[in-house]
């Protein structure tokens, strides 16, 4: 992995999904997969994440609730949509209470398509997402940086 | 002079120590649930991610407050490491304590404020069996004073064991390990967040963090006074005490759920007076 | 040194004049003047026995007169209390008043004569910490009840209880009197006089409402501390009758040579000290001294009246160390200070928990005495100057707190420092004085500690390290509710203390981080000399390397929190949210619940009151310790005879 983000510690929150993809995010921690040999670690609280892992799409009711928490995330944040409904709000799409994908609320880095998205591609998408944060700990380094000057 | 370079070394080095038993710590878990687990220098990655992100805080009295909690628990392991007073060093460290509490209320939210509750009751429940570690001390070697205890020419465990049961018992509380962590929960997805620090992040989790590894090296060096004499050989013996002291918290940590209060606050004190209680009573009439 | 006469009867001639003067502005010129009198003439009284070479000096020799006015004043007290035990129906509480007075005047008109005169006033290092502390907080509570007592009387919630403030500062004035005469006395005699009008002048003052309650809660306390009386006056007459002397210093000689009369004498006017410091299980009295108005209770409380037990339990320690009654007292205060701390736990109403951990550290403080090593007697005296600033910045802020925000709840206090700050900040250094470390509890407990270690007294050592466990517990809550972000409306409280309510508080205050800072000078040239003086050895209960520690921790504690402060005001921070699983409302308050209305947060602190609350644990501690000072006498007394 070499320079970068270590330690990526995720959020993860179900919108309005089948709990299908919830299922293989856990799976992901598993002695099978064991997340945590990248230095991931669940934690359940915005305040402590780096990455925000959201499988499901937007309804009406908690779509406040996820700008709430993507808002309380420290910079520099990723957003990584899993399984199709987050993507695009899936077969859910059509639902009178649907908005849509997690797009529609709030910016995506990295979307993991699948019903449910496999477990080996869930840990890419966050490696992916991982790139996404290097990148933006670089610019916001300059822009402290910049600050100084 | 010896005592000046090993109160410099404490606080220069005590984080690096802390750390790496964190990772050891992380490490033999993961082994123990057949797991390859993270990179053993994992929590100095995890600190140094911390404090490259942008800071936030939910008041900003929370900073300070914690900044207070770090000196004055580095100044607890320096006044230990210094040779002076042992009960001093706990009064030093329950006051350290009581900012972190602090801390924790000030926010006023919920998970951190029940955790702070939790975190409050847990130093109820340990300081009985950590002073009467204290006493013991006093009365196997005749000082207060950790230079004298250590120069002592018998081990104080000789005289002792009940309490260090009774000190290694609370251990699992004040290293916030299941069954007794109850304050801050550390594994995820737990019924009260990340309880006490629930509302603290980035630079400020980073110096909690911290904290906690001078915290654990300063409780192991406890745990090693027990055992150390004018004998230099029992330096070593101290050392493999302490990594397997160290080893059994964990295998507690991973081979137990969590209790309630009701039942950390029973267990606790029963064995804090069966052991300790009872060795002091002995120890007061041989002595 | 004709200030010490001055300073009893000063305050008298005072109180006095309060009852005569209705009119409310000249009578409150008059409380503030006499006030700033009774502090600067103990400035006098202590810059003269400095100059005089910080020396024990007796005085006041032939004083028939004195001695005459005093039996007949004794007379008149006994007069008052029958009087108002006939009026509300107690008639047998009269009996614990005529029967010592009859045994004093007994032996005034028919004992025998004094073999040895001795002076009947004694002034040393502890009497002159007595009158400092009696004086200076003393004065200040007066203070402050001229703003106070005024917005009592205006309020709504007390409109029932007739005005009588005229009577209630004659009896704060009364009151100080009878301390100063209480602490400067050598003569056992006029000692057991002023100890009846302490006890009196509480009674009074508790009822002073009149309602009910206060009327039974007074009769509680008259009684307990009747009992107290009449334990203290047979030991004046049998000690009379066999030494045919009565001067404390004579007793206290005679215990420490454990003579035989002297041992139940000593053990009898421990007793009566316990009455008086409210230890278990006399503490009923001193929690129902609560219903009265907040100035009386800070003075209950601080200055005087419970102090005046410790006084005479140091007075008496020398004689007391390692014997019978020593270990009883050590026992019964260690009791006192665990299980009252445990009951400090599970209330919430502010007054009660200051009311029960008053109980709790004076059975800290009586416990060290028992124990009497210097050690033990060093710790007792700082314990008691730290908690008689503490106490009474605490009973003067609460009752300023209730004035504002309409309730002493703790629960209420949530967020105090945002809305009340001023107040808040008073409270909250009256709370550290109480328990944080470097403050006064801390380095006691300490020396507490070790010497019950060093004379073995196991049982103590284990009250003591359980206690201090509990009563960090309570304190620290409380701390804690001050400091948290208000969850209530947050909009500022209009805070309606009065000037001279703020000048004794912030006088306190300043006292109190004074005596933090100069800890190791105090002890160094005050209370070292106290203790080396009243046992005679010459060393130093902190050794260096300790008092260098404490230097340490003293900077540390006062600058890095300081520092802190200053340095995290400049960061910038991005301010975000509180987690509340995502449906916070946006200012912490409150939250959106699961039908999407706006709820309320609320927060309470733990307090376990179906378990270890005063209802439940009160009734048998009391039989537990009345059972073991029965047990006990029985056995002092038995075992001088057998």
């Amino acid at each position: 992995m070499g320079k970068g983000l270590k330690s990526p510690w995720l959020l993860h929150y179900d919108g309005s999904s089948c709990n299908g993809c919830d299922i293989e995010v856990l799976a992901c921690l598993t002695p099978v997969y064991d997340a945590e040999r990248l230095g991931v670690i669940n934690t359940g609280d915005p305040l402590q994440a780096d990455i925000l892992v959201i499988t499901g799409g937007v309804n009406a009711q908690n779509e406040a609730t996820v700008k709430q928490l993507y808002e309380q995330m420290a910079d520099p944040k990723v957003v990584v949509a899993i399984g199709v409904c987050a993507c695009t709000g899936g077969v859910f799409k059509e639902c009178y209470n649907i908005k849509g994908g997690v797009d529609t609320t709030i910016p995506v880095d990295v979307y993991v398509p699948g019903c449910a998205a496999r477990p080996q591609s869930i840990i890419d998408g966050i490696l992916k997402g991982i790139e996404i944060y290097n990148q933006r700990a670089e610019a916001l380094e300059r822009e402290l940086e910049g600050g100084i000057a | 002079m010896i005592r000046i370079i090993l109160t410099i070394c404490y606080i220069l080095l005590a984080p690096l120590i802390g750390g790496l038993l964190d990772g050891l710590d992380r490490k033999i878990s993961a082994r123990m649930q057949r797991r390859v687990g993270p990179p053993l220098l994992q929590p100095f990655y995890d600190v140094s991610k911390l404090l490259t992100k942008r800071e936030t805080a939910v008041t900003k009295s929370q900073n300070f407050l914690l900044i207070s909690y770090m000196v004055l628990m580095i100044l607890t392991g320096a006044m230990f490491f210094s040779g002076t007073d042992i009960l001093m060093c706990f009064f030093v460290m329950s006051t350290a304590a009581t900012f972190l509490y602090f801390a924790g209320v000030v926010t006023s939210s919920p998970y951190a404020s029940i955790g702070a509750q939790r975190e409050l009751l847990s130093m109820m429940i340990y300081e009985p069996a950590v002073l009467f570690a204290c006493v013991g001390f006093y009365l196997a070697t005749g000082s207060f004073n950790v230079a004298d205890i250590a120069k002592s020419s018998d081990s104080a465990i000789m005289y002792l064991p009940g309490f260090f049961i009774a000190f290694v018992f609370i251990l699992t509380i004040k290293m916030r390990k299941s069954p007794f962590d109850l304050a801050t929960s550390h594994h995820p997805n737990q019924e009260i967040v990340k309880g006490i620090t629930s509302d603290i992040g980035t630079k400020n989790l980073a110096i909690f963090t911290v904290t906690e590894w001078y915290e654990n090296v300063f409780l192991m060096a406890v745990v090693s006074l027990f055992i150390v004499n004018e004998n230099p050989i029992s330096i070593v013996v101290a050392l493999v005490v302490v990594l397997l002291v160290y080893f059994l918290e964990i295998l507690i940590d991973n081979a137990s759920a969590r209790v309630k209060w009701q039942t950390m606050l029973k267990t606790t004190w029963v064995v804090t007076l069966f052991t300790a209680g009872v060795n002091l009573i002995i120890l007061m009439i041989i002595k | 040194m004709a200030i010490i006469p001055f300073l009893i009867i000063f305050p008298l001639v005072i109180a006095i004049i309060m009852y005569c003067t209705r009119i409310n502005k000249i009578r409150n010129a008059i409380a503030y003047l006499s006030a700033v009198v009774i502090m600067v003439s103990v400035g006098v009284l202590v810059c003269q026995w400095i100059s005089k070479g910080m020396e024990t000096i007796t005085l006041y020799y032939n004083t028939e007169l004195v001695d005459h006015i005093i039996l007949a004043a004794e007379i008149v007290l006994m007069g008052v209390v029958t009087y108002l035990s006939f009026k509300y129906k107690k008639a047998w509480v009269s009996l614990l008043s005529i029967c010592p007075t009859a045994l004093i005047a007994y032996y005034e008109i028919f004992g025998p004569e004094t073999r040895e005169v001795v002076g009947h006033i004694y002034i040393d290092y502890l009497s002159i910490l007595m009158c400092i502390i009696v004086g200076i907080i003393g004065s200040l509570i007066v203070v402050y009840a001229v703003g106070y007592m005024h917005g009592y009387h205006h309020s709504a919630h007390h409109s029932n209880v007739t005005d009588r403030r005229y009577y209630f500062f004659a009896l704060l004035f009364l009151f100080l009197g009878a301390m100063f005469g209480f602490v400067l006395s050598e003569n056992l005699l006029w000692i057991d006089f002023f100890w009846e009008m302490t006890s009196i002048c509480s009674f009074l003052l508790i009822g002073y409402t009149r309602e009910e309650e206060a009327v039974n809660n007074s009769f509680r306390a008259l009684w307990m501390n009747l009992l107290g009386g009449c334990a203290l006056a047979i030991a004046i007459v049998y000690f009379g009758y066999t030494y045919e002397n009565v001067d404390l210093h004579t007793l206290v000689a005679m215990g420490t040579i454990q003579s035989k009369c002297a041992v139940i004498c000593v053990a009898l006017i421990a007793f009566a000290a316990l009455t008086k410091a409210a230890q278990l299980p006399f503490s009923t009295w001193l929690i129902g001294a609560m219903v009265a108005p907040t100035p009386s209770s800070a003075l209950l409380h601080s200055a005087t009246m419970v102090k005046a037990g410790i006084y005479v339990l140091l007075r008496l320690s020398p004689a007391m160390s390692g014997t019978m009654t020593g270990n009883m007292i050590a026992f019964v205060g260690g009791f006192t200070f665990l299980i009252t701390s445990f009951m400090a736990i599970a209330q919430s109403d502010g007054k009660k928990v200051l009311a029960f951990s008053t109980i709790s550290n004076l059975g800290l403080m009586v416990a060290c005495a028992g124990v009497g090593t210097s050690e033990t007697v060093w710790a007792a005296i700082f314990l008691m100057m730290f908690h008689a600033i503490s106490k009474s910045l605490l009973f003067q802020d609460i009752g300023a707190t209730e004035n504002a925000l309409g309730s002493r709840d703790v629960e209420d206090m949530h967020g105090l420092l945002y809305m009340l700050p001023k107040l808040a900040i008073f409270m909250f250094i009256g709370i550290a004085g109480m328990f944080l470390a470097p403050f006064g509890m801390l380095i006691s407990k300490w020396a507490a500690l070790k010497a019950s270690v060093d004379v073995r007294n196991i049982v103590l050592v284990f009250f003591i390290i359980f206690g201090s466990a509990t009563t960090s517990f309570y304190w620290t809550k409380w701390m804690g509710k001050i400091i948290s972000h208000s969850h209530l409306n947050g909009a500022q409280v209009k805070d309606k203390t009065k000037k001279n309510e703020m000048i004794s508080l912030t006088i306190h205050a300043i006292l109190m981080i004074a005596l933090c800072a100069l800890f190791p000078l105090v002890s160094e040239t005050f209370v070292n000399p106290l203790v080396n003086e009243m046992f005679g050895s010459s060393e130093n209960v902190l050794s260096n390397q300790v008092l260098f520690t404490l230097i340490i921790i003293i900077v540390v504690v006062f600058a890095v929190p300081f520092l802190a402060y200053l340095s995290s005001k400049q960061q910038t921070q991005d301010l975000k949210l509180s987690y509340m699983n995502g449906v916070n409302t946006g200012d912490n308050r409150a939250f959106t619940d699961s039908l999407g209305n706006e709820k309320t947060l609320w927060l309470s602190n733990f307090y376990f009151h179906k378990i270890i609350g005063s209802r439940k644990l009160m009734m048998p501690s009391q039989i537990f310790t009345l059972a073991v000072i029965v047990v006990m006498m029985c056995r002092i007394i038995g075992g001088v005879f057998l």
